[in-house]
């Protein structure tokens, strides 16, 4: 597979993703959209690490090179999950204080 | 058109048209089940690049314990698809407009890569053995240290999903 279908098909989903922040209000679907961005760059990580890994591979048939970005991937997704709890328990909290999850009402700070 | 070519058309046809419904469904419910579509579809990508290990770890995190967690605080919120606030019809243009142009200009920009991810060779990088042993050896520190951060995680999570007036109240009793 030549590398840019790779890039083409991240760039896709991350634009999407950035379609989504901008045209929706609901707070839980801009989050959603956030995590379709995550995953596209995940993507694209681990199509490098493997286009690193062929090169690697056609010099010495026992490298083990292309390993640490698919830890690299691993460790983004263990930081993700975290970040979805924190953002999800900032979204219920703010459900709780204005009954309703739309971006627009969260203009306090300008007052 | 080999076999591989064959079933990366055909996932990325899903990711992409399943990334599209997510944005443009009304219900939010929908929208998650559409985004677990996604990222089915990026696990069978994970696969087809060698990242047996990451595939695997990609539906259980993400398409199993996030996306429920998504789901349940949509329930918990009792949400309709006739609550759903709308943006005005400029500001969706104007989003869709500025999102295309960035992929215009990113596409424009990476047009030229003469790169492949390779043939067929297998080495068996993505498999747990292996990531496994490079885990536990060169990146103990980190692996430890995201404990730390899921701890912290936890914490953040319970103390922002309190009421504020269980907290002032257990202030009290403290003091």
């Amino acid at each position: 597979m030549p590398i840019h279908y790779y890039i083409f098909l991240s760039l896709c989903l991350f634009s999407i993703g950035i379609v989504g922040v901008l045209t929706r209000r609901n707070a839980i679907v801009i989050f959603m959209c956030i995590e379709l961005m995550l995953n596209a760059v995940n993507l694209l990580l681990v199509a490098f690490s493997r286009m690193h890994q062929a090169a690697a591979y056609a010099i010495d048939h026992t490298s083990m090179a292309g390993a640490e970005a698919q830890l690299f991937v691993f460790f983004i997704m263990v930081v993700a999950a975290a970040e979805v709890t924190v953002g999800l328990a900032i979204i219920v909290m703010l459900y709780r204080n204005i009954h309703s999850v739309d971006i627009n009402f969260l203009n306090r700070l300008k007052h | 058109m080999s076999i591989n070519e064959i079933l990366f058309w055909f996932l990325s046809t899903i990711a992409i048209s399943g990334a599209l419904l997510v944005i443009f469904s009304k219900n939010p419910v929908h929208s998650v089940l559409w985004l677990v579509v996604v990222f089915f579809a990026i696990s069978g990508h994970y696969v087809l690049l060698n990242a047996q290990f990451l595939a695997i770890v990609n539906m259980i995190v993400y398409a199993g314990a996030i996306m429920v967690l998504f789901l349940f605080v949509i329930m918990l919120m009792n949400m309709n698809a006739d609550q759903e606030p709308q943006k005005g019809k400029w500001m969706k243009m104007a989003g869709v407009i500025s999102g295309g142009s960035l992929m215009l200009i990113l596409v424009a920009a990476l047009r030229y890569n003469q790169s492949t991810t390779g043939g067929e060779e297998e080495a068996g990088i993505g498999l747990i053995q292996n990531l496994g042993k490079i885990l536990f050896s060169d990146f103990v520190v980190p692996f430890e240290i995201s404990s730390v951060l899921f701890l912290s995680a936890m914490v953040g999570a319970v103390v922002l999903g309190k009421k504020e007036k269980e907290i002032i109240e257990s202030d009290t009793i403290n003091n």
